[in-house]
């Protein structure tokens, strides 16, 4: 697997896809991979299902309760994902819920995310304070890498602090909202995204939460070195299954 | 007074509390954090609460020595009578201390999540009286099964938002409330328990502390002693529990005890005692005890009473379970209906559903000669009829 930061010097525009483990079916994970790889995705988001999953949209909720109904868990997604240890080249980030590593065992956590080589998480309910304070040294001592988001809302203040903090990307969340909203990109977005890109930032910054087709993903690209599409694509994959993804794929590349 | 059961600046209890939010309500949170104890004890905030507690709430509620409990038991036990408040249990004490903080912040609209719709009724009449927009979420179930709250609310010009994510109860619609402030910054969500991120669950039991504050001066003019030997009260989210024990936490000398709804019985797979099925884990914000499976995955709890039925249990209740300064105990649905049957029958009370918990731990402690005992009764049990009525028929 190709390091995050590496495909960050070789390309811009980078298009990158959230996927739910196990779904549609438990045993999809590797599949919706191997397929996201083939149609030229440039790096993936691993969904960890949660029960309550506070940042997320009825998309996401909807196909983490039917993952969950597959009897997906966090062992069954970390075997998944080392039977392509070898053959998926693609980087691959995680992102779930604190709850989920703090019960499966925060250290054990850590190891098996190394073991699948990945060295990137995001865990929206984590607050940069508790970061300072407590998982900054853990995810050292583990090589792992934690991606902040921003908002419309935050300051530029904390923006220089978690651009300090950032390693892989700063995830540029587009609006006040929860993933899977819709519609084009106000002007007010895009004076928001002009105030990030004028800031100059050390770090790499992806665009996400309502970017979900071709026209959305382009504007973001102007101000940020790519986007996220999560609910777009999930209710594709939920429409049309696994070997339609290319179709979705295909039109926002060309 | 600085007391270790306060909450430190970062909001934790021991290892309990925190704010475990999504960074698009960091903004929101900080605020509320920044200003609410400069709000809550200044006097303009302090005259207009009291002043409507008094009026408009119908307090003080009285502490009642109830004689014929009394002698069944074999000590002296003294009813905190909350479910004469205005709106019908403790839930007010805190909607209108909330809906304070909020006017003082310049909110207008308020979100609020609800289970058994006592929260729901409560934050609607307290925007009824303020002329604040009022959203209320409840789980699609709850809507069904509290079909008069919910009409309450309608009339009270809320409106009624059914969550249909997950169980499609009081956890989701807690969820669905969250959601909305995401998307809806200008917001103020009036949280119903002791529970979410700091600074909820202290502004919650700062605003039910007026229970125990009653309770200390009621207590010296009917006994010449401020301190009972016990205290009793139910605990769900706990915020009846939070005001009932207040103003006792550091007095070593007075017991505390929680009571938990557990069902169909503890061990059914059927129950809502979080202390004893839960571990450590994160909820609405808040670190603190939950019932989940070895996933992390938050389990589905269960009790007859809707206002006990939830998967965590505020972090203050978790530090005083932890810290051995609680007792925890467990009231399952069947003794809570024979407490309430009880209840009715030999003192002309109905109960609530939630405070009958608190009430069917009695018949389970030993006392000692003329022990004092405050038994919180939460709330009364209007909306909880249909059931006595149909388990009354079993």
């Amino acid at each position: 697997m190709k390091k995050i930061e590496t495909i960050f010097k070789e390309k811009k525009n980078l298009l990158s896809i959230y996927f739910t483990c196990g779904y549609p079916k438990l045993e999809d994970t590797t599949k919706v991979i191997s397929e996201l790889e083939k149609s030229g995705v440039d790096f993936i988001e691993v969904g960890l299902p949660y029960s309550d999953p506070l940042a997320d949209g009825p998309t996401i909720q909807d196909s983490s309760q039917k993952a969950l109904e597959n009897g997906i868990n966090l062992d069954i997604i970390f075997d998944q994902l080392m039977t392509i240890k070898e053959t998926n080249k693609t980087p691959l980030v995680l992102m779930g819920y604190l709850n989920q590593m703090l019960k499966y065992g925060e250290e054990k956590f850590c190891q098996k995310v190394v073991d699948c080589g990945i060295d990137t998480v995001i865990l929206p309910d984590l607050p940069m304070v508790e970061f300072e304070n407590y998982y900054k040294p853990l995810f050292e001592k583990y090589g792992i890498t934690n991606v902040f988001l921003i908002t419309p809302h935050t300051s530029d203040e904390r923006i220089r602090k978690i651009d300090s903090y950032s390693k892989a990307f700063i995830y540029v969340v587009a609006s006040a909202s929860i993933t899977g909203a819709k519609g084009d990109i106000s002007n007010q977005q895009i004076a928001y995204f002009e105030r990030i890109k004028g800031m100059n930032l050390k770090s790499n910054l992806i665009v996400g939460f309502g970017i979900s087709d071709k026209e959305t993903f382009d504007t973001a690209c102007n101000y940020a070195n790519g986007a996220i599409i999560g609910s777009a694509f999930i209710k594709n994959l939920g429409e049309n299954g696994v070997d339609k993804i290319n179709d979705f794929i295909k039109p926002i590349l060309s | 007074m600085k007391s270790k059961f306060h909450p430190d600046k970062n909001g934790y209890y021991g290892q309990f509390g925190g704010a475990f939010i999504p960074e698009l309500l960091y903004p929101n949170v900080k605020e509320l954090e920044d200003n609410y104890i400069q709000i809550i004890e200044s006097n303009e905030f302090q005259e207009e609460y009291k002043s409507l507690l008094k009026d408009y709430v119908g307090r003080p509620s009285p502490l009642y020595l109830a004689k014929r409990l009394s002698e069944k038991y074999g000590a002296f036990i003294y009813l905190k009578r909350e479910d004469l408040n205005h709106t019908g249990a403790h839930k007010v004490n805190n909607t209108i201390g909330q809906i304070l903080v909020a006017k003082k912040l310049g909110k207008t609209k308020i979100i609020a999540e609800t289970g058994a719709g006592q929260h729901g009724v409560a934050t609607a009449t307290v925007c009824a009286l303020m002329g604040l927009d009022c959203t209320v979420f409840m789980g699609e179930k709850d809507i069904e099964r509290q079909a008069p709250n919910v009409a309450r609310m309608k009339m009270l010009g809320a409106k009624v938002v059914p969550a249909t994510s997950g169980s499609k109860t009081l956890k989701d619609a807690t969820n669905e409330a969250i959601r909305y402030w995401i998307q809806h910054p200008e917001t103020f969500y009036l949280i119903g328990s002791v529970v979410g991120p700091h600074p909820y669950p202290d502004m919650v039991a700062r605003l039910q502390a007026v229970i125990s504050e009653e309770i200390k001066w009621q207590l010296k003019e009917k006994t010449g002693k401020e301190n009972p030997d016990t205290i009793i009260a139910c605990v769900g989210g706990g915020s009846n529990a939070a005001g009932a024990f207040y103003h006792y936490m550091d007095d070593e000398e007075v017991e505390l005890i929680a009571v938990e709804a557990s069902g169909l019985g503890v061990n059914s797979g059927e129950s809502a005692a979080t202390s004893q099925l839960g571990e450590v884990g994160i909820i609405h914000g808040s670190k603190t005890i939950l019932m989940q499976d070895e996933y992390g995955q938050i389990v589905e709890p269960y009790s007859i009473s809707a206002g006990l039925d939830y998967p965590g249990v505020g972090p203050l209740h978790a530090y005083l379970y932890e810290s051995k300064r609680a007792v925890f105990m467990d009231a399952t649905d069947k003794e809570a209906l024979t407490a309430a049957y009880e209840l009715t029958k030999i003192e002309g009370i109905i109960p609530a559903l939630e405070s009958a918990h608190a009430l069917a731990v009695l018949p389970k402690i030993t006392f000692k000669k003329d022990q004092v005992v405050v038994v919180n009764l939460s709330g009364r049990g209007d909306k909880d009829l249909e059931t006595y009525i149909k388990h009354l028929e079993d």
